[in-house]
């Protein structure tokens, strides 16, 4: 893709080898550790992965909030606006002028813990009045409007009375509604939403999904969902990224991804959550061990110690290349590198069909 | 049928909500308000419901961690002899939970990081005078390998593990005593996906080899399903249903249930937007002042006016079914779904 190509088609966010690094002083923890993906437009493209798998990282890493001792260290993150210039995220200063406007202007954010990000010492209405007025040139009193008109479209009851409610006024799901809000007030082309429902009640999680896909289908923005829990994956996610330890082992349409995964990781992930409807007193699939610190990542294939397909010799020695197995599908394992297996064949089949 | 190995009775546990100065006691929090409740010996009975449901707070209860304000918990021993737990004096309680013994929801904060792994899984031994020096040793490293892990870990101090072997480590804890009714407080809530299927694995083949009884509390529905028997449902500190699982969940007879079971998000995405979707509000009334009536009729989609919101006691748990009892005063009228049959 050139740089020539025109804005507007093309993917809204294009990530390519990401890096992200912390140096620490047990040493360098490669939290993000060469990630590609990207978001196409009015898509809601779902990262999913176990904790320390980099997938809060790689979405801090887009608006410049990684913490000390962390740094973006390489690879480029191509955000490309509607009437806009292409403008490589990756080498803003965090503090620019240009990513403060980009940062909750044409691209927001809403985090886990709606309690906890929500400031207890100001009503509701002050910080989404102050989100609106940072970014676009409105008066005091139009911005009030804007922010009740907000909170009406995220679901929020008498929006005009909540204005002046505090955080600690409000359960976890109207909080969060609020954060969505602010998220909204300036029309983002892009949302990143870090685990948006994992602190909040299944039911009340469930009018938040709902909230968000409803929201997505009328303003036709772009969602970058990240999130651990398969079931909101599959109910949320046009396209998902599976990662795993700083890589990511899979993409592909939720369809695809659900109903035949490629990589062995994405295959034990999905067996191993319990489907309901299957009754009682089933066994579930297990992924042995556990998933190593991101500091001491096994050598080659950083799965191969917990894969029950790996192939002695190969995955853990050598990097596993990004195979491609289908349009705008990816694996990342030697299974699907046609010469790694004729070279050296799986010692079982397992079923598993390149 | 057998007698169970636990009866809750009633069982109301208060807190009082204090205020001002000189903190005067301005009303009650009913965190348990009246729950009935049995456990057979030898199965794992589900309790699940929203947060501040009184879930925690029933398990604690039983547990005696904390006090009950009213009721009965009626505790079989092996020898069949029945104590009452709420009154039960202090040296007799102390034999008592030896027998029951509970696993916490966090594996990170509830083990103590300046504590080895001998002296943590140790400590209830000591405490109850079962065994010290070498024999107490023989039975930690005995216990570790039965939950999983090397008995060479016994000098090493909790932070060297990930989530899943401190939760481990929890299991060998409560389980060093050899108790009859363990108590498991969302065990696996805190875990990686991955590694929860191995804890919920590990958890079934030590109820087999050791004929062990579970209360399994969860929020989680799909998890619930997959462990338990039977499935109580929580509501605003009151029991709302009580049935088998296959039957609560194919064919749920109280409103909230239904609502629960439609919240679940489930991982195939070819069932999106399949079934009957049932929104709740997201409020959840204040437990200090719950609603007139049957305390859902505020979120209920089925609640009439007259009936569901009248003054007085909330429905009793009434009989459905065989094993199956729900609190809903139109029960009978209505059709609720349940959840379809997963089509693998």
């Amino acid at each position: 893709m050139s740089a020539a190509s025109a804005v507007g088609d093309g993917p809204l966010l294009e990530i390519d080898g990401l890096k992200t690094q912390f140096f620490t002083r047990e040493g360098t923890v490669r939290a993000v550790d060469g990630v590609s993906l990207s978001v196409p437009r009015g898509a809601t493209v779902c990262v999913v992965g176990e904790s320390g798998c980099g997938k809060s990282v790689t979405a801090r890493s887009v608006l410049g909030l990684v913490d000390e001792p962390g740094r973006i260290v390489g690879g480029r993150i191509r955000w490309r606006p509607a009437g806009g210039d292409e403008v490589d995220l990756a080498t803003l200063e965090p503090t620019s002028e240009r990513m403060r406007r980009i940062r909750g202007g044409e691209i927001s954010m809403v985090f886990q813990e709606p309690m906890a990000s929500l400031s207890p010492m100001h009503t509701v209405g002050s910080q989404l009045v102050e989100a609106i007025r940072l970014h676009l040139p409105l008066g005091r009193a139009e911005a009030r409007d804007r922010a009740v008109e907000l909170l009406r479209r995220v679901g929020i009851p008498r929006p005009e009375a909540r204005m002046e409610a505090y955080s600690f006024q409000l359960s976890g799901g109207m909080c969060q509604r609020v954060m969505i809000a602010i998220a909204l007030a300036c029309d983002p082309a892009l949302l990143i939403a870090d685990e948006p429902t994992t602190a909040l009640d299944v039911t009340t999680q469930a009018r938040i999904i709902d909230l968000l896909r409803d929201l997505q289908a009328r303003s036709g923005m772009s969602v970058l969902f990240i999130t651990h829990d398969l079931g909101v994956v599959a109910e949320i996610a046009d396209e998902v990224v599976v990662m795993y330890l700083g890589t990511v082992v899979e993409r592909g349409g939720v369809d695809e991804i659900f109903h035949d995964p490629k990589h062995p990781y994405t295959r034990a992930l999905i067996g191993s959550v319990p489907r309901m409807g299957r009754g009682s007193r089933q066994r579930l699939t297990t992924i042995r061990g556990t998933v190593p610190h991101p500091s001491d990542r096994p050598a080659g294939c950083a799965f191969h110690p917990r894969c029950d397909v790996a192939v002695a010799g190969v995955c853990d020695r050598t990097d596993p290349p990004d195979a491609v197995v289908g349009p705008a599908r990816t694996a990342r394992c030697v299974l699907y590198d046609p010469v790694a297996v004729s070279a050296s064949p799986p010692a079982d089949g397992s079923g598993v069909t390149p | 049928m057998t007698a169970p190995i636990l009866e809750v009775q009633d069982l109301h546990v208060r807190f009082p909500v204090k205020r001002g100065l000189f903190g005067r006691t301005v009303g009650h929090v009913r965190a348990v308000d009246g729950v009935d409740l049995a456990i057979q010996p030898g199965e794992t009975l589900g309790l699940v419901g929203e947060s501040g449901c009184g879930k925690t707070t029933l398990g604690r209860s039983i547990a005696r961690i904390i006090s009950p304000t009213a009721g009965l918990i009626r505790y079989r021993d092996a020898a069949g002899d029945e104590v009452d737990l709420t009154t039960a004096r202090n040296r007799d309680l102390r034999e008592l939970q030896r027998q029951i013994r509970v696993v916490f929801q966090d594996p990170f904060s509830s083990l103590n990081p300046r504590m080895t792994l001998l002296q943590v899984i140790g400590e209830p031994l000591r405490n109850h005078n079962v065994a010290t020096g070498s024999e107490l040793e023989d039975r930690v490293a005995g216990m570790l390998s039965r939950v999983g892990l090397s008995p060479k870990y016994l000098h090493r101090y909790p932070h060297a593990f990930s989530g899943g072997e401190r939760q481990r480590v929890n299991i060998a804890r409560a389980l060093i005593l050899e108790p009859r009714l363990v108590i498991a407080d969302e065990p696996v809530s805190a875990l990686d996906v991955s590694v929860r299927a191995q804890i919920l694995n590990l958890l079934r083949d030590l109820q087999e080899e050791l004929g062990l009884t579970y209360l399994f509390i969860s929020h989680d529905l799909s998890v619930v399903e997959s462990v338990c028997d039977r499935v109580a449902v929580m509501y605003l500190g009151r029991m709302v249903e009580v049935a088998p699982t296959d039957e609560l969940y194919t064919r749920p007879r109280h409103p909230y249930t239904e609502a629960l079971l439609s919240a679940v998000p489930r991982p195939d995405p070819r069932l999106r937007d399949a079934g009957r979707r049932i929104r709740l509000a997201d409020d959840l009334p204040d437990p200090a002042d719950p609603p007139p009536g049957c305390t859902f009729h505020t979120r209920c989609a089925y609640a009439v006016p007259g009936s569901c919101d009248v003054p007085g006691g909330a429905p009793a748990l009434e009989r459905t079914g065989p094993g199956h009892r729900a609190a809903c005063l139109r029960t009978d009228d209505l059709s609720l779904a349940g959840i379809e049959p997963d089509p693998v």
